[in-house]
């Protein structure tokens, strides 16, 4: 493996982290009651700490996360996804976490030592993003009419881009098979049963099979990307290397 | 971001293992040089600053002491506080005279609530705060054992959210005395 193969790599995986963050961020004083408010807010702070140390083994993490355009952007799609409804936030945090979880147990054994630190500390914090996830994925889907109407609609916009988190490419070939990265592609069957037993219980059907959208990992984004950018590298756009 | 991170346990590369002191449950460490007793003591003064009942050797996240180093863990990924606990520990140590004394940051192992001291427990209960249960590695994060609640020692408690005014707390009540209080996480 190069250094430039593991900076590549743990740059998708600190702006997976950090556009999620900013993404929960904007949560902020709008979540429908307190404690759902500081529930996002937290996941917010887990996920922008752990871009901050991802970023930081590519290079600086705040030139990473502030001064770099769309198109070098390697988030995967799902997480910048707009927030929608509350039940849209739900289903996509369901998604990510479950997927982020698995593949962060995995990388607790690589190889090299920074991302696995990283990792270790991580899976800690998305284990319980998890679990408020699931419950919520429950909660909804087992509540009243309304709810579950908008918890489905949620789900079946969210699952296509479900495939894209397993894609693997040959950079994430090679270092899963050097024992540095991981080969997601192994974490699908065990993903698929976690997800099933929630939304079993949460009395759910698994939307159907949709065409599955790629191409974040290459710097080919959604729309909504640019816009959420926009606002988070404003200041340091407009200010370079302002601090507070 | 600036902070020197360290990847793996204990001392950073190039120093020599043997005059690092782990801290954990050591407090007179025999073979201590009076310096790392000296900066040791200094560094049990400085409180937290979301819960200044303890201090940040209570809370664990000072993982090693050494005559030139202190070496320090965050609790969580994002917890706001870590500059703030450097910059503390910066000027008790500058102010002390140990303008030498560097300090490092080590993300491995991982923190975990069971590295809260007994003496920690104590206080934060004292604070009104529920401490974690011990073995919070292993515990279920569904935090099914009860809390007892700090103000009127019921057992009769529930959680309300599992996620807190700090990443470390969780919200919890208390149906004997009805008052809202705040628990530590398992972590
Ligand atoms: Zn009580």
């Amino acid at each position: 493996m190069t250094k430039a193969e593991v900076s590549a790599y743990a740059t998708r995986l600190g702006d997976d982290a950090l556009i999620l963050g900013q993404r929960l961020s904007e949560w902020c004083g709008h979540a429908p009651t307190i404690e759902v408010d500081l529930s996002l807010a937290n996941l917010a702070l887990d996920l922008i700490g752990q871009a901050t140390h991802f970023l930081g083994v590519a290079g600086d993490s705040d030139q990473l996360a502030f001064h770099r355009d769309a198109l070098d952007f390697s988030n995967c799609l799902l997480v910048e996804q707009p927030n929608g409804d509350f039940a849209q936030t739900i289903a996509r945090q369901f998604l990510f976490s479950t997927f982020q979880e698995l593949h962060l147990q995995a990388l607790t054994s690589s190889k090299d030592e920074r991302l696995a630190a990283i990792a270790a500390k991580a899976v800690k914090e998305v284990a319980y993003h998890r679990q408020l996830a699931s419950d919520w994925v429950v909660r909804l889907g087992d509540g009243t009419e309304e709810s579950k109407t908008r918890i489905e609609a949620a789900l079946d916009w969210m699952w296509r881009f479900v495939d894209e988190l397993f894609e693997m490419d040959e950079l994430e070939m090679k270092l899963a098979k050097e024992r540095v990265g991981v080969d997601k592609s192994t974490l699908r069957v065990e993903w698929d049963r976690r997800v099933d037993a929630v939304l079993a219980e949460g009395t759910l059907a698994r939307p159907a099979p949709r065409r599955p959208v790629l191409g974040g990992r290459r710097g080919h984004h959604t729309e909504h990307l640019g816009h959420l950018l926009s606002q988070m590298q404003f200041l340091q756009r407009a200010y370079p290397g302002a601090v507070w | 971001m600036s902070a020197r991170i360290s990847w793996t346990a204990g001392v950073p590369a190039g120093a020599s293992a043997s005059t690092s002191t782990p801290l954990g449950d050591c407090n007179t460490c025999a073979g201590e040089t009076p310096a790392v007793q000296d900066i040791r003591a200094l560094l049990a003064t400085i409180p937290d600053p979301e819960i200044p009942a303890i201090s940040i050797v209570d809370l664990g996240i000072v993982r090693a002491v050494r005559d030139d180093c202190v070496i320090i863990t965050p609790t969580y990924s994002g917890c706001p506080a870590t500059h703030f606990i450097e910059q503390s520990i910066r000027n008790a140590l500058d102010e002390a005279g140990f303008r030498h004394v560097r300090i490092e940051t080590t993300l491995s192992p991982p923190w975990t609530s069971d590295w809260i001291s007994d003496e920690g427990h104590e206080k934060l209960r004292a604070y009104g705060i529920a401490p974690p249960p011990r073995g919070a590695v292993s515990a279920s994060l569904r935090n099914d054992t009860h809390a007892q609640c700090p103000r009127c020692g019921s057992m009769n408690t529930a959680e309300i959210s599992r996620f807190g005014s700090t990443p470390c707390k969780a919200l919890w009540r208390c149906n004997a005395c009805a008052e809202p209080f705040d628990r530590f996480k398992c972590h």
